[in-house]
C-alpha cells in the first residue's frame, strides 16, 4: 500500500522539528556553559549569537528584554510565542506524530509524547543547572525517539523521519558555524587569526563534536581545522559532508522502496558530487560565509524538491 | 438517590460480606488485595494510558485540553448466561435499527402503517432527505452499533440509547483489557475471560464485508477529523490495528463519481471508509457548505454506490431520542416479536399528557434534552437543586418537544476504588455491534462507564466518569 | 409552447485552481406539462460529467475537473416544450411525502414580522388553496422585483424587512410563510419566458394543497406559473435547489458572469 502524501509531509516533518528542537537544547546547553559556566563569561554576545543561529533574534528583540542567560534561555526553551523554541517544535513534532500516529511504533510515539509533557504546564527555566537539566531531558527524549527511529521498521515512514532529520541538521550545521564565524571574526581579521578558544569549543560541543575533534586533529584547536571537521569531514555525523551524503543515501533508498526518483536525487547527487570534491582551504579562501549561504539556499531548494516529488499536500 | 438499596453485580444486595455467589472469588481477591496494591496497580494503567495519549477533550474546558479518562482497576462481570440472553437481545434490536433506516430511507412502510407520526420522522433534522433513495453497498446502514445499558438487578437490563452513527469507546475497552491482562494476571488464572482482542479483526472483516460489488481486494480506510478531534486517539488505535490507513478529509478525492486517496505514488482508489465525522461535514456540496472537514462529490461517490460508508449518513434518525421511545414498536414492527430487551420507561413531553405527568413529578425523573449528549442538558431530579428544577420546569413548558423523561432508575453499581477503600459505584454499559453484509456480531465485552462520585447516576467522560474493565465469562461459575 | 433556453456560466478565478467539483442541478425532468425535447449540458475544460438524481428527485450533474483552471464556462443548452395547467403540477418525480416540506432551514426560518404578515393576509379563509394564492398576491403587492443578483445567503426574514427583491426572496418568502400556515411548501429554480423582462434564472414556489397536489406560485407575477415556466429543482429552500453547489481547491476570488436566452420558438399547444 502506497503511503498518504500526508502522511509523507507528517513523518518529513516530524524529522525536522525533533532533530530542530535536539539542536535547540544542544545550542541552549552549550551557551550556557560559555557563558554562565565558564571562568571567562561570554555575556550577551554568547546569547545573541544563539538566537541569530535559530532565526530567531528579531523576533526576541520585539520582546524588548535584554539578551542575558534567563531571558534567552527562557525564549528559546519555553517560549510558547516564539516558533523556534524548544517547546513550540516539540508541539510541532508531536502535533505531526499524532497525525500519523499508525505510521510510528509505540515506543516512537512515546518518546515524542514525553518530551513533549516535559514542558507541559512549565512556566519557568529556573536557573543555568534547571535548564541544563531540562535539556538535557530534551536530548535524552530525543536520543530515545532517534534510537526507536533505528529500531523500526526500515521503511518508508523511517526513511522519511531521517530525511526530515537530515535536511534539518545540514541546515542547522551550516547556520551555527556560518554566524559563530562572523561573530568571531573581529573586523579586518583574517580567518585564523586571534579567536577565542571557548566559543570554538562551544561550537564543538553544540554537534556533540569534541572528542572527535581530538581523534582527527592532533594540533589543539585550530578554527580552520573546525571548520574541516564541520563542513567537509563525513565521519562526523552532524557534518555538512555527512548530511548530504546521508541525504542521498536515504533518496536512493526510498526510490527503491516507492518508485519514486526525480528532482530531489538529481540535486541531492550534484550536491555530494560538489562537496566531496571541494577542499576546506579553499572554502575558506573563496569566502566561507558565501559559500554557506549557497549551501543554505540549496538546502531549502532541495527541500522543495522533496516536497514535490512526494507530492506533500 | 444514592447507592443504597441499588443492586451490586459483584456483592449483590447483602455487601462485601455476603457476594453473590458466583463472584466469591473475584470478592475474594478484592478482599485478599491491599487497597494499596490496587491503587499502584490502577495508578499504573493511567500512567501508560497517558504516555500513549489515550486522551481526550473536555467540551468547553480550555485548560485541559487533553486529559485521561480514569481508570477503573476493579472489573465488572457478566455471566455466561447473562451474556447470551443480552447478546440476543442487541442482535435483535440492532437488525431492527437496520431494518428501520432501510425503510425510512426507501419505502417508509412504518408511516404508511402508522406506526410512527410522520411528522416525527419528516420534520425531525436528522431524518436526510439528501440521502433518501440511495441503498447502501450490501444494504447495510448501522455497522457500527453502541448499544448503552443499565441494569437494576440480576436479570434486569434496560436499553438508555442506541448509537447508531459513530459511536466512540471501543478503544478503551481493548485498552483496559490489555493494562487488566498486564497489571492483574491472576484474575485471568481465576476466571475464563471471553478475549475481546479480535476486535478490530472483526470490524476489518465488516468492512470488507461491504465493499462494493466487483472490487476484489477493497481498500478499507478509517476517516478521521484530525489529530485535534477528542477521539483522535481511538480513530488511530482502529486503524492501526486493523492496518488500514487513517485518512483525513484533505487526503481523499473524488473523481468521476469514484473516491481516491492521495499517496506519494499518485491517486489510490477507496472502497469502503469508516468515517468518524458527522453526516454535516462528510461533503460540502450535500450537507453545510462552509465544511472545510468534507470531501467533495462523497455522496454522489456513494450513490452512485461507488463506496461503502460506515456509519451510512442519515444514520441519526435511527438513534435520535425522540425515536427511542417508540423503540418497542419498531422492534415489533420488524422482527414480528417483542423487544427482547426493553427500553427505559420515557415520557414524551410533546404529549400534552405525558408533559403534564412530568412537570408532577419533576423531583423523581430524569430529564433530558432530545437532541443533546454527553450529559449536557440534563436534569436527574433526586440530586437536583430547586433552582435546577424549576429552571427545568420553565424550559419544559416552553418547547415541550425538545425533552423527554425517564424513571431514575436505581443503577446497579460495581465495587470501585476511592479514596476511602472500595465502595460500590453506579455504572452503564455499552456493548458493541458489527452488522456485516453476512452476520451480525456482538463483541463479548464492551465498555463500562463509571460514575465515581458516591451516589452520582452520571457516567460521562466529560462530567467525571471513568471506565473499567468488562469481563465476559466463558464459564458460568469460578 | 416551445421554449429555447441558452444559459452560460463563465467562472473566473483571480488565481488557477488545482480542482473543481460541482454538483449542478441544471436540468429538467419530464412532467405532464413538461417534455425537454433537448438538454445539454457542457463544459469548455477538461472535465469529466455523471448524471444522477438526488434525493428530491432532482437531476443532478457532477463535475470533476483538474487544474490548473483559469476559467471554466459551464453551457447549457436545450429545448422543452410545456402546456400550463394553472399551476397544478402532474408527473413530477416525487421520492419524498409532502410533510417533509414543512421544516424550516436556515435561510427559510420565519421571522415573528413574516408569520403575522401570513396570518394577516389569508385571515378570513380556510380554503388552502385560497389561502396560499392570497399569500401569493400578497407578496406580489408588496415587494417590487428587481431581476435576478447574486445569492449573498439572504434568509426569508431578513429579505422580508427590506424592499426591492429577486425572484430567489420573495419565493423564499413564499415558502416560509407558507409553512407557519402549515401549509408544506418548496422553493423551484428554472427558466421562465418573459418578453419585457431582461432574461435572468427565475426562482418561484410550489405549496402543498391535499386534495390537489402540488401547485406552483410566483410571487413575481402573482399569479401561478403558465406554459412560459421551465422547472428544473426544487429544494428546501434557495440553496437546496440553487443551480450549483460548488468546491475548488486553490486560492484566489471567484467571479461569475451569466449569459441566459430563453427564448419562444413557436406555440404548441
Amino acid at each position: 500500500m502506497m503511503m498518504l502524501s500526508r502522511t509523507a509531509a507528517a513523518l518529513y516533518w516530524l524529522g525536522r522539528y525533533v532533530e530542530r528542537a535536539d539542536f535547540i537544547a544542544r545550542l541552549v546547553e552549550a551557551t550556557i556553559r560559555l557563558d554562565a559556566l565558564s571562568a571567562r563569561p561570554a555575556g550577551e554576545a554568547a546569547w545573541l549569537s544563539a538566537l541569530t543561529v535559530s532565526y530567531t533574534d528579531e523576533l526576541f528583540a520585539a520582546t524588548g528584554h535584554p539578551a542575558t542567560q534567563a531571558h534567552v534561555a527562557r525564549f528559546l526553551t519555553l517560549e510558547a510565542s516564539n516558533p523556534g523554541s524548544i517547546t513550540r517544535c516539540l508541539e510541532m513534532a508531536r502535533n505531526n506524530a499524532r497525525a500519523v500516529r499508525t505510521a510510528l511504533t509505540r515506543e516512537a510515539w512515546t518518546a515524542i509524547n514525553r518530551a513533549w509533557w516535559l514542558f507541559a504546564n512549565r512556566a519557568s527555566t529556573g536557573g543555568a543547572t534547571e535548564t541544563l537539566n531540562l535539556v538535557e531531558q530534551v536530548k535524552g527524549e530525543t536520543r530515545g525517539f532517534e534510537g526507536a527511529i533505528h529500531r523500526m521498521m526500515r521503511n518508508e515512514a523511517t526513511l522519511l523521519i531521517q530525511l526530515g532529520a537530515a535536511i534539518e541538521r545540514a541546515d542547522n550545521t551550516a547556520r551555527l558555524v556560518d554566524v559563530k564565524y562572523h561573530l568571531l571574526l573581529p573586523a579586518g581579521e583574517s580567518v585564523g587569526g586571534a579567536v577565542d578558544r571557548d566559543q570554538w569549543t562551544t561550537i564543538l560541543q553544540t554537534v556533540s563534536a569534541v572528542t572527535a575533534y581530538r581523534w582527527l586533529y592532533s594540533e589543539g584547536l585550530r578554527p580552520d581545522n573546525v571548520i574541516d571537521l564541520l563542513v567537509s569531514r563525513a565521519e562526523l555525523p552532524r557534518s555538512l559532508a555527512a548530511c548530504v551524503e546521508e541525504t542521498v543515501t536515504l533518496l536512493s533508498a526510498l526510490a527503491k522502496r516507492t518508485g519514486l526518483q526525480g528532482e530531489a536525487d538529481r540535486m541531492a547527487r550534484a550536491r555530494l558530487a560538489r562537496i566531496q570534491k571541494a577542499r576546506t582551504p579553499d572554502i575558506i579562501v573563496g569566502g566561507l560565509h558565501e559559500y554557506l549561504e549557497t549551501f543554505i539556499t540549496e538546502n531549502a531548494l532541495l527541500d522543495g524538491a522533496i516536497a514535490r516529488q512526494f507530492r506533500f499536500l | 438517590m444514592g447507592s443504597r438499596g441499588a443492586f451490586d453485580e459483584i456483592w449483590g444486595h447483602g455487601g462485601p460480606e455476603a457476594p453473590r455467589a458466583e463472584f466469591s472469588a473475584l470478592s475474594q481477591w478484592i478482599a485478599d488485595t491491599p487497597p494499596e496494591e490496587l491503587q499502584r496497580r490502577q495508578q499504573s494503567a493511567e500512567a501508560a494510558f497517558r504516555q500513549l495519549g489515550i486522551t481526550f477533550a473536555v467540551y468547553g474546558d480550555s485548560d485541559a485540553a487533553e486529559r485521561i479518562i480514569p481508570f477503573d482497576i476493579v472489573p465488572r462481570m457478566f455471566l455466561r448466561h447473562e451474556w447470551e440472553k443480552l447478546s440476543d437481545g442487541l442482535v435483535q434490536r440492532v437488525e431492527a435499527i437496520n431494518a428501520f433506516l432501510e425503510d425510512i430511507y426507501g419505502a417508509r412502510r412504518i408511516l404508511d402503517e402508522g406506526i410512527l407520526p410522520p411528522e416525527l420522522i419528516l420534520r425531525n433534522e436528522q431524518f436526510r432527505p439528501e440521502v433518501a433513495g440511495i441503498r447502501p453497498p450490501h444494504g447495510v446502514w448501522a455497522h457500527i452499533c453502541g448499544i448503552d445499558l443499565v441494569r437494576t438487578g440480576p436479570d434486569e437490563f434496560y436499553v438508555l440509547e442506541d448509537n447508531a452513527r459513530t459511536p466512540s469507546g471501543v478503544s478503551y475497552m481493548l485498552e483496559n483489557r490489555e493494562a487488566m491482562i498486564r497489571l492483574c494476571p491472576e484474575l485471568f488464572r481465576d476466571f475464563r475471560v471471553a478475549p475481546v482482542d479480535s476486535y478490530p479483526d472483526m470490524l476489518l472483516e465488516t468492512m470488507r464485508s461491504v465493499a462494493p460489488l466487483g472490487r476484489a481486494r477493497p481498500v478499507c480506510v478509517v476517516l478521521t477529523p484530525g489529530h485535534f478531534n477528542s477521539a483522535y486517539y481511538e480513530h488511530s488505535f482502529l486503524a492501526d490495528s486493523m492496518g488500514v490507513e487513517l485518512v483525513e478529509a484533505a487526503d481523499l478525492v473524488v473523481d468521476d463519481d469514484v473516491v481516491y486517496m492521495e499517496t506519494i505514488a499518485g491517486r489510490v482508489r477507496v472502497d469502503v471508509i469508516y468515517r468518524r465525522i458527522d453526516d454535516d461535514f462528510l461533503d460540502p456540496l450535500v450537507f453545510r457548505p462552509d465544511s472545510l472537514l468534507g470531501v467533495p462529490g462523497l455522496i454522489a461517490a456513494y450513490r452512485a454506490g461507488n463506496v461503502a460508508l460506515l456509519n451510512a449518513p442519515g444514520n441519526g434518525i435511527a438513534d435520535d431520542k425522540a425515536i427511542y421511545s417508540y423503540m418497542p414498536e419498531i422492534v415489533r414492527f420488524y422482527s414480528g416479536g417483542e423487544a427482547k430487551l426493553p427500553n427505559v420507561e420515557t415520557w414524551r413531553c410533546r404529549e400534552p399528557q405525558a408533559l403534564q405527568y412530568v412537570l408532577d413529578n419533576l423531583p423523581e425523573l430524569v430529564v433530558k434534552l432530545v437532541d443533546g449528549s454527553g450529559g449536557y442538558g440534563m436534569l436527574v431530579g433526586p440530586t437536583a437543586t430547586s433552582a435546577q428544577i424549576e429552571a427545568f420546569r420553565a424550559a419544559l413548558i416552553a418547547e415541550p418537544h425538545r425533552y423527554i423523561a425517564q424513571p431514575t432508575l436505581a443503577l446497579s453499581t460495581v465495587p470501585t476504588l476511592t479514596d476511602k477503600g472500595l465502595a460500590p459505584r453506579h455504572v452503564d454499559f455499552r456493548p458493541f455491534v458489527l452488522t456485516g453484509s453476512d452476520k451480525v456480531r456482538v463483541v463479548p465485552g464492551g465498555l463500562t462507564r463509571v460514575a465515581l462520585r458516591e451516589g452520582s447516576l452520571v457516567v460521562n467522560s466529560s462530567q467525571g466518569g471513568g471506565t473499567k474493565d468488562s469481563f465476559v465469562l466463558l464459564g458460568d461459575a469460578a | 409552447m416551445r421554449i429555447a433556453v441558452e444559459h452560460r456560466s463563465v467562472y473566473r478565478f483571480t488565481q488557477p485552481q488545482a480542482r473543481i467539483v460541482q454538483m449542478l442541478r441544471l436540468t429538467p425532468c419530464d412532467t405532464q406539462h413538461q417534455t425537454v425535447v433537448s438538454w445539454m449540458v457542457g463544459v469548455d475544460c477538461d472535465a469529466r460529467l455523471r448524471d444522477a438524481v438526488d434525493g428530491y428527485g432532482n437531476a443532478v450533474t457532477m463535475l470533476y475537473a483538474e487544474g490548473p483552471i483559469e476559467a471554466i464556462e459551464i453551457a447549457v443548452t436545450g429545448e422543452v416544450l410545456t402546456t400550463g395547467n394553472a399551476g397544478v403540477l402532474r408527473g413530477t418525480p416525487e421520492p419524498l411525502p409532502p410533510a417533509l416540506f414543512l421544516r424550516t432551514t436556515p435561510r427559510t426560518a420565519p421571522s415573528p414580522q413574516l408569520a403575522a404578515f401570513a396570518q394577516d393576509v389569508t385571515a378570513g379563509t380556510d380554503d388552502p388553496i385560497e389561502r396560499l394564492h392570497r399569500l401569493n398576491q400578497a407578496l406580489h403587492a408588496r415587494f417590487r422585483c428587481v431581476p435576478d443578483v447574486p445569492d449573498t445567503g439572504l434568509t426569508a426574514a431578513q429579505a422580508f424587512a427590506g424592499a426591492a427583491k429577486a425572484s430567489r426572496d420573495v419565493a423564499q418568502m413564499f415558502v416560509s410563510a407558507a409553512r407557519t400556515l402549515d401549509a408544506p411548501a418548496r422553493y423551484v429554480s428554472g427558466y421562465r419566458f418573459d418578453d419585457h423582462a431582461q432574461c435572468a434564472p427565475h426562482a418561484w414556489c410550489e405549496g402543498w394543497v391535499a386534495g390537489l397536489g402540488w401547485v406552483a406560485f410566483d410571487p413575481v407575477t402573482g399569479l401561478s406559473p403558465d406554459d412560459g415556466y421551465v422547472r428544473v429543482a426544487i429544494g428546501l429552500d434557495s440553496e437546496g435547489a440553487a443551480a450549483v453547489a460548488g468546491h475548488r481547491i486553490g486560492h484566489g476570488e471567484e467571479q461569475l458572469a451569466v449569459d441566459l436566452h430563453v427564448d419562444q420558438l413557436g406555440s404548441e399547444e
